[in-house]
């Protein structure tokens, strides 16, 4: 969504208003029917940064595109086509409960975990990197970092993302720690709840959460074609990923801030869900 | 320099043991709190990039402390690389991960929890619940209980970590600092009054030292 050459960046000249009205034809009350009503999610690109994903596993049907990255000779992070899928089943999870409430999405998956514990924040960094210049609508992030030094620079890129109309989803941490990238307030962070209603989400007053999706019994997919019973934040993020999802189908005009205030205003504590 | 201060700061000789007894009782605690069958720290090792049984309580104790797997494999990697903490239920579903589990662990767990050390901005490793015959499945406020042993466990595998690089340091550096670890442990030993005195003696050789 590139703006049109004539339109100030930077400032506004007298009785220029018009010129920046916004499109959306904003109803007088923002309802669930509107936001999300018989959306399915199609059109939009959802992007799985996480250990890859199982193409052709029941929950989560095909797969757009899948890359890999990993640390090369020389400390270098290269981009590969992924062949492999997914080697440990985190990102599979994820993407089955993306399939699951926005079953025509488009999905991709970027690869960056599975080859190990040590250097594995500047392969996250230059997945997350690309993920934003390539342009995806939404990227599901169910993982964070503790690192101080990767904060500032995956900081710049989720400003980036909020600004090129990417929306950044990433877990929250439970635990009394400081990590990143959910933390910040251009990502939309995703605690767990405890109800069963895979469309039940709520807003939370006490940021820096922000928000709260189903985390709890989850049924996630499981590497093999199965699935499996399953709890955390994890996957309560891509509950959420998947909400962005269908919104944006929608109302693919929306930027991310003002995807945030639909979330906001049908969350189930705010507009009740209606 | 630094590391030569936390030899003698760790009064090095003994202190390895103390964490480790730390370490297996805070399993202890966790397994019997939970009611599981099985409670267990991971240590990750920096330079081979695998997760280390460090200690556990329940079932496999004895025999899995030292058993080691790739730092992101498993549900115990899982938890490492993405930093946050999970719960699987019905894992004896799983075919191919019963037999691995069965293969390595020697038993097959319904479901465990499982939650990253994490402590200042680093990720030493993972604790696990297994198992709870008599009660539910985890609940989010367990999840978050389970938060507050996984933070103490942190700082206990943080002090672990210490210990072994001080006794690598004095083991490497021979001389000087087994010496003065030496001394840390002999003053740490002392009667009160032996103690004021060694104290007394240092102080007039620093002195000393400095007017050189």
């Amino acid at each position: 969504m590139s703006e049109p050459a004539d339109l100030p960046a930077w400032s506004l000249p007298a009785g220029a208003g018009e010129r920046i009205s916004i499109g959306v034809d904003w109803p007088e009350q923002v309802t669930r029917d509107w936001a999300f009503g018989e959306a399915t999610g199609k059109g939009v690109r959802v992007c799985i940064l996480d250990s890859g994903i199982e193409a052709g596993h029941p929950q989560v049907g095909s797969v757009e595109g899948a890359v890999a990255f990993h640390r090369g000779q020389d400390e270098e992070i290269e981009r590969v086509d992924d062949t492999e899928g997914d080697l440990c089943g985190h990102g599979t999870a994820c993407a089955g409960i993306v399939r699951s409430l926005a079953p025509e999405c488009d999905l991709y998956s970027a690869r960056v975990l599975g080859a190990g514990f040590k250097g594995s924040g500047p392969v996250l960094l230059e997945g997350l990197r690309w993920a934003v210049e390539e342009g995806f609508d939404v990227i599901n992030m169910s993982l964070s970092t503790t690192k101080r030094q990767f904060a500032e620079l995956l900081h710049e890129l989720a400003d980036k993302a909020y600004f090129n109309n990417t929306v950044l989803v990433a877990s929250a941490h439970n635990m009394p720690v400081e990590s990143y990238p959910w933390r910040f307030s251009s990502v939309i962070s995703v605690g767990s709840h405890e109800e069963a209603d895979p469309m039940t989400f709520f807003y939370n007053p006490s940021p820096p959460v922000e928000f709260f999706a189903r985390g709890v019994g989850v049924e996630i997919a499981w590497l093999g074609g199965g699935t499996i019973l399953s709890t955390g934040n994890s996957f309560a993020t891509p509950h959420m990923s998947a909400i962005c999802a269908l919104v944006l189908s929608k109302h693919p005009e929306l930027t991310p801030f003002q995807l945030k205030s639909v979330l906001y205003l049908t969350a189930n504590n705010v507009g009740g869900g209606r | 320099m630094s590391d030569l201060r936390a030899a003698v700061a760790a009064g090095a000789l003994g202190s390895e043991e103390s964490y480790r007894e730390l370490l297996q009782s805070i399993v202890e605690v966790a397994r019997a709190i939970f009611g599981a069958r099985a409670s267990s720290v991971f240590l990750h090792d920096d330079e081979t990039d695998e997760l280390v049984f460090e200690a556990v309580a329940g079932e496999g104790a004895g025999e899995l402390v030292g058993q080691r797997f790739p730092s992101s494999t498993g549900i115990a990697g899982w938890v490492l690389v993405t930093r946050q903490p999970l719960v699987v239920d019905e894992l004896d579903k799983d075919q191919r991960f019963a037999r691995e589990a069965a293969e390595s662990t020697g038993f097959v767990p319904k479901g465990l929890m499982a939650a990253p050390l994490l402590h200042e901005d680093r990720a030493l490793g993972v604790i696990e619940v297994l198992d709870r015959p008599q009660q539910s499945a985890f609940s989010l406020a367990e999840m978050e209980l389970l938060g507050l042993f996984a933070n103490e466990a942190a700082i206990a595998l943080d002090l672990l970590q210490k210990a072994r690089s001080a006794r690598t340091v004095l083991e490497e550096e021979g001389g000087d600092a087994a010496a003065l670890a030496r001394f840390a442990a002999r003053l740490d030993e002392a009667e009160p009054e032996k103690r004021e005195a060694a104290i007394q003696l240092l102080d007039a050789l620093g002195r000393l030292l400095r007017e050189r």
